[in-house]
């Protein structure tokens, strides 16, 4: 059966607003709407978008890692947060925010580094869920 | 007071859309029938955030509808995929 063109035409302009936007609930995250497992379903969904137009095993050659090791970088990053407070002395866990907002990202802190950490890792988990789904054909 | 019946009409018209599509996703007979209108039942429900966004002045619910709006897409492409798959 001819493959249509409709798809992979939508993927290409879908994929990176997809990419972006899920950044953008990234940054957003803990005082509004948004953080880092939305951004995290997001991002995995625009993969999976591209998965589906081109195939599984093009997905697999664009991911830089096994989506094992991302959910497992993702996990390391989440839990660095934490200790950082400890390096101050202070307990485990305890939020600490840079005195003035940066340019683009705004007022950073710990929290912001414990998103990125889930969202790494919410992209790494589904994406293996989805390619273990999609590998038996 | 204009503004209000305004708003009951829109909620009504979504609400009939909303049921109508749902009888056919209900009873279509094809399985084609039933994942277009899943389809426009998700539309509609993009409708309903829009509504209640300007309705209750809460932006957020528009961060919603633009998520709903990309991911309904993915999902009609995944049932359609499936589609010609099985057959």
């Amino acid at each position: 059966m001819q493959r249509s063109i409709i798809l992979p035409v939508a993927t290409r302009f879908l994929m990176p607003l997809m990419l972006v936007f899920s950044i953008f609930l990234l940054l957003r995250g803990h005082n509004e709407v948004g953080g880092g497992f939305v951004g995290g379903l997001v991002a995995a969904s625009a993969l999976m978008l591209y998965a589906i137009s081109t195939s599984p095993s093009a997905l697999w050659r664009l991911l830089p890692l096994d989506p094992r090791f991302i959910a497992a970088i993702g996990l390391l990053i989440s839990l660095f947060s934490g200790f950082i407070s400890m390096f101050y002395e202070k307990p485990f866990m305890t939020n600490m925010w840079i005195e003035a907002p940066l340019p683009v990202l705004g007022k950073i802190g710990t929290p912001t580094l414990f998103d990125l950490g889930v969202y790494i890792l919410v992209v790494g988990v589904v994406v293996w869920i989805l390619l273990e789904f999609a590998e038996d054909e | 007071m204009m503004v209000e019946i305004l708003w009951d009409v829109i909620f009504s018209f979504l609400a009939i859309g909303f049921i109508s599509a749902f009888i056919r996703l209900a009873k279509g007979p094809h399985l084609p029938d039933r994942i277009i209108s899943l389809d426009l039942i998700s539309i509609m429900a993009i409708g309903f955030f829009v509504a209640y966004a300007v309705l209750y002045d809460q932006s957020s619910f528009l961060d919603v509808s633009i998520i709903l709006a990309i991911i309904t897409f993915l999902g009609t492409v995944a049932f359609a995929y499936y589609l010609e798959r099985r057959v």
